[in-house]
């Protein structure tokens, strides 16, 4: 059992996703194009959280994300944090943060939308940082947090 | 805003939107100005509207300028199976403008992007028609001498009508006063009415045009159909209540004037064509110079 556990939490090297909104970590997943990964991934899902309630946790094994991949994940969710390892240290901790515009990842809710027709990449203004509201640039109508699917 | 295209009317601030009003004006007067005799302007209609693509025709030649086109994609290479962006890059290598009108929203700003040369969008799907904002601006300010401190009723559809949504938020830069006549189905979103609330203005709603129409110095009339109504029994209930006729416009104000963005099919009684108050057909001349105005400005002439 306590070995178990020493080989869930002790990342070498490597990013720690924590207090994913419960219930999203397949979406992280998802979005951070982990499916694919050939390396280590260790996930959690309804942890206890002193600060959230439940939480989900994703770890990943030799690998450090762009600042702009990450973000992507606080569309779904806000609230996580990133920490990156090296060496079993923590070198770098920071909350993920909403861009003001999204390009190319989201797609548009509108089905009449130019985007949702033909080759066009898909752009939002980040129009609501806290409900999270995308307005479209082509078509201006608004995809809010519900209604986020991931191209 | 020479070389820009114009591609939703929030593109405008409002200084810009009173200035192409203006130039508009000038054209009344001398609509006959061969300004443009050395441009050619497309006119891509990918869905057709014989009314928005005249007005436009009519606008360019009166300038001079040379235009070329096709009013319906049946007889352009999207039917093969051409993308947008091919279609515009090409048609910018023979004219130095491009109006289009196309049943996708948002293709506008994609061609805006892609295109060398300006684009004005010429309606986008259920989106944006900004030169039929501006046209109605004018007619607004026209009949009214001013466009500050005016009572504005809309009519009819109120929430699908892209016309009635882009003149509520281009009326948002003045003092107005909104009436809002509709059904319940058909109210005004609750987007649009933000921009009222976010500018602190006023607006009323009401179920028949006779709870507002004494209070109105604009009354901007707009088609209820059928096919908006989940109930057919519910269509047929308040079909006649969205219907004007000369009778309702006794008692109104003296200056009222009634708008329509056209065509009409049975909202407004032919027996009110020959009211003072009748104003829609003179509203799509008004097109016309508004369209010479966008044109000259844009090609800078």
């Amino acid at each position: 059992m306590s070995k178990k556990e020493l080989n869930v939490s002790a990342l070498q090297n490597g990013t720690v996703i924590d207090h994913i909104a419960q219930g999203q970590v397949e979406r992280v997943l998802y979005i951070l194009n982990l499916p694919n990964y050939d390396d280590q991934i260790y996930l959690g899902a309804n942890l206890d959280s002193k600060k959230y309630g439940k939480k989900g946790i994703i770890k990943v094994s030799n690998k450090f994300f762009e600042p702009e991949e990450v973000n992507k994940i606080a569309l779904v969710s806000p609230t996580a944090s990133i920490i990156e390892i090296r060496d079993y240290d923590v070198i770098k901790k920071g909350n993920v943060q909403i861009s003001d515009e999204i390009k190319g990842f989201v797609k548009c809710v509108n089905p009449n939308c130019i985007t949702n027709h033909e080759n066009v990449p898909t752009w939002f203004d980040v129009t609501d940082k806290k409900e999270i509201v995308l307005k479209c640039r082509y078509c201006e109508k608004n995809t809010a947090k519900a209604n986020i699917e991931f191209i | 805003m020479k070389g820009k295209s114009l591609i939703s009317i929030n593109d405008y601030s409002k200084d810009e939107m009173l200035r192409i009003l203006d130039i508009a004006e000038d054209f009344e007067k001398q609509p006959h100005q061969p300004i443009l005799s050395d441009k050619v302007v497309s006119t891509l209609f990918f869905e057709p509207s014989t009314r928005t693509r005249l007005s436009f025709e009519s606008a360019a030649n009166q300038l001079g300028a040379r235009v070329i086109g096709f009013s319906d994609a049946n007889s352009s290479s999207t039917k093969k199976g051409e993308s947008l962006k091919d279609t515009i890059l090409t048609v910018a290598c023979y004219s130095d403008l491009i109006v289009m009108r196309h049943p996708l929203a948002g293709s506008a700003r994609w061609a805006s992007e892609v295109s060398p040369v300006p684009i004005i969008n010429a309606g986008d799907g259920a989106n944006q028609h900004p030169t039929q904002c501006l046209l109605d601006l004018y007619s607004i300010r026209k009949t009214q001498g001013k466009l500050d401190k005016l009572n504005i009723a809309f009519v009819g559809d109120l929430k699908y009508g892209r016309t009635v949504h882009s003149l509520t938020i281009a009326m948002c830069n003045f003092d107005t006063t909104f009436h809002l006549i509709s059904p319940d189905e058909l109210k005004l979103p609750s987007y649009v009415k933000q921009h009222i609330k976010n500018k602190k203005l006023e607006y009323h709603q009401y179920r028949t045009i006779e709870e507002a129409i004494g209070k109105a110095d604009i009354l901007y009339m707009t088609r209820v159909q059928r096919e908006r109504f989940a109930d057919p029994i519910e269509y047929e209930n308040v079909k006649n209540s969205y219907i004007l006729t000369k009778n309702q416009l006794k008692g109104c104000k003296e200056n009222l004037k009634v708008l329509h963005p056209l065509p009409r099919v049975n909202e407004i009684s032919e027996n009110v064509d020959n009211t003072p108050q009748a104003y829609y057909f003179q509203q799509a001349q008004n097109g016309v110079y508004v369209r010479q105005a966008l044109l000259a400005t844009i090609l800078g002439a």
